[in-house]
């Protein structure tokens, strides 16, 4: 354990992926590894790259990752795609974009499956986050899966959220609705040389004039493929950070990170318990006959925790 | 949680055929693995340092072109340089049955031809993953 937490956290690359597995797969030793880096993270810029599946988020990643190194920044990067909800398991293919960085000791890619985790990230996205800040990465991008409505929890993540748009996905309506329009920090439209782009450009534009928010998100035209409008872009997502600090909405948004982290693992950890109870099963049988109702049901579990912890 | 067993499939060299690699990602992933799929046109040094990043369980390399004999003992000892010598290495594609038992000696554990079901492989894998 002191190997490993040693070498990860001077950068060294096999100790930090065999830290990740740990962490990844709720493994022994998980507590204690996080205990130990947590006092060293915090210094990474999160940023978090969404939109439907599809729209060339990897692709943006990869270009993103290209120019970052251009200024001397280091990156990690972590890339996730859905599991099958059939066989439980995945085709890990966005790193397939990124594959010129590979030899690159300053960017360290990995690919999590989601593991039937709802809201578009794995579960323990947050802790391999960690674990690549306290490794000294400068930026952290994180890709999630390809959303449609209302998998947004990486804005509860990324210190900055680009939504990555493209056209012919639909009408105005559906642009509306759709719930990764709301956690918007920037927008790509990408594919910006198929026909429609301006369309989308203006009609994001007309949204955005009616949102009264804090900060209104920048708005930008790439085509990731030829790597074009990509330092605007990055140009951008700094602009909007900075913005975060000045308004002092980033203890905000810390203190939000925060407490999101810790309700996850507080969850997790009175199912545990609760499940853990002789009683449960019997709770459940009787909710499914209606002899009572689930929030009786909560309040004997409660009950059964407390005689135990007595 | 049972810890999924994670395999990168790989296709070293020039090589362009990309069905087999597919097939064989698609099957992996069908019987509940994690399966990275990296594309054509890898050398083995970004083969085996995706595979130290992503901390794979496994490599499975697909060549049809023939420069089999080069690139995957070229791919186990880069591994072994890399202190990741525990990775389990196979293999698949037109390879020449003559060839076979030179790979083996090479550090690669098995190979799979056309022909050759995917179960086999699946079974392959879950019996030699530590
Ligand atoms: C389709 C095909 C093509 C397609 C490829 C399309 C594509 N995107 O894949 C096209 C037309 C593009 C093509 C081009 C060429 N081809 Co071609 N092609 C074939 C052909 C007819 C079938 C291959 C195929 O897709 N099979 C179906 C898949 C599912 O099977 P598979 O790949 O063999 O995979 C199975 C197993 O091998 C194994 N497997 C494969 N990989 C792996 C990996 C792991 C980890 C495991 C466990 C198992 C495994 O499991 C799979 C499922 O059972 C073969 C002949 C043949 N009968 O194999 C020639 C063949 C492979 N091609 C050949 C040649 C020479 C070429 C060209 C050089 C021709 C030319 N002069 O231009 C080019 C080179 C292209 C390039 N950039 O590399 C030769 C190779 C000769 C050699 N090795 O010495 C072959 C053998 C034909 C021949 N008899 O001459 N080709
Ligand atoms: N024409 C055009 N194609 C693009 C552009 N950017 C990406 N693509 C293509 O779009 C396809 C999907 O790109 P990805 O980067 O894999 O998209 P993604 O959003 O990461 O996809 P998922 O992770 O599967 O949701 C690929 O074929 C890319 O080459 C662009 O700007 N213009
Ligand atoms: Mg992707």
């Amino acid at each position: 354990m002191d190997d490993l937490i040693d070498g990860l956290l001077s950068g060294k690359v096999r100790p930090l992926a065999k830290a990740i597995t740990v962490v990844e797969n709720d493994q022994p030793g998980k507590r204690e590894l996080l205990k130990r880096i947590y006092p060293k993270t915090g210094n990474a810029y999160l940023l978090g790259i969404t939109g439907p599946p599809g729209a060339g988020k990897s692709t943006l990643t990869d270009k993103i990752i290209a120019n970052l190194r251009k200024q001397g920044k280091t990156v990690g990067v972590i890339a996730v795609d859905p599991s099958s909800p059939f066989s439980g398991g995945a085709i890990l293919g966005d790193r397939i974009r990124m594959q010129q960085h590979a030899l690159d000791d300053g960017v360290f890619i990995r690919s999590m499956a989601t593991r039937s985790n709802l809201g578009g990230v794995a579960k323990n996205t947050v802790d391999v986050i960690h674990l690549l800040d306290a490794s000294g990465k400068d930026v952290i991008i994180v890709e999630t899966v390809g959303v449609g409505q209302d998998e947004v929890d990486i804005v509860r993540i990324a210190q900055t959220t680009v939504v990555v748009m493209v056209p012919g996905l639909g009408d105005s309506v559906q642009i509306a609705k759709a719930g990764v329009m709301e956690i918007a920090d920037v927008f790509a439209v990408n594919k910006a040389d198929r026909d429609g782009a301006d369309k989308l450009f203006s009609e994001i534009r007309a949204m955005l004039d009616m949102v009264k928010g804090d900060i209104k998100p920048a708005i930008f035209k790439t085509v990731a493929v030829d790597d074009v409008g990509i330092e605007e872009l990055v140009q951008g997502i700094y602009a909007h950070g900075e913005r975060v600090v000045a308004s002092g909405l980033m203890e905000k948004k810390l203190a939000e990170k925060a407490e999101s982290e810790l309700r996850a693992y507080l969850i997790d950890n009175i199912m545990e318990r609760s499940t853990g109870l002789t009683i449960y099963d019997d709770v459940v049988k009787r909710v499914a006959a209606k002899e009572i109702t689930p929030m009786d049901g909560v309040e004997e579990i409660f009950a059964g925790l407390e005689m135990m912890a007595s | 949680m049972d810890k999924k067993i994670k395999v990168l499939i790989a296709k070293p060299g020039l090589d362009g055929h990309d069905r087999g690699a597919k097939v064989v990602s698609r099957a992996l992933r069908d019987a509940g693995m994690e399966v990275l799929y990296t594309g054509i046109r890898q050398t083995p040094e970004q083969i085996v340092a995706t595979a130290v990043q992503e901390d794979v369980d496994s490599i499975g390399l697909s060549c049809l072109s023939g420069a089999h004999n080069k690139l995957f003992p070229k791919v186990v000892n880069l591994l072994k340089e890399k202190g990741a010598g525990d990775v389990l290495v196979f293999g698949g594609g037109i390879i020449p049955n003559e060839d076979i038992q030179g790979l083996k000696d090479a550090g690669i554990s098995e190979i799979f031809l056309p022909g050759t079901s995917t179960e086999d492989t699946i079974e392959f894998i879950k019996n030699n993953v530590k």
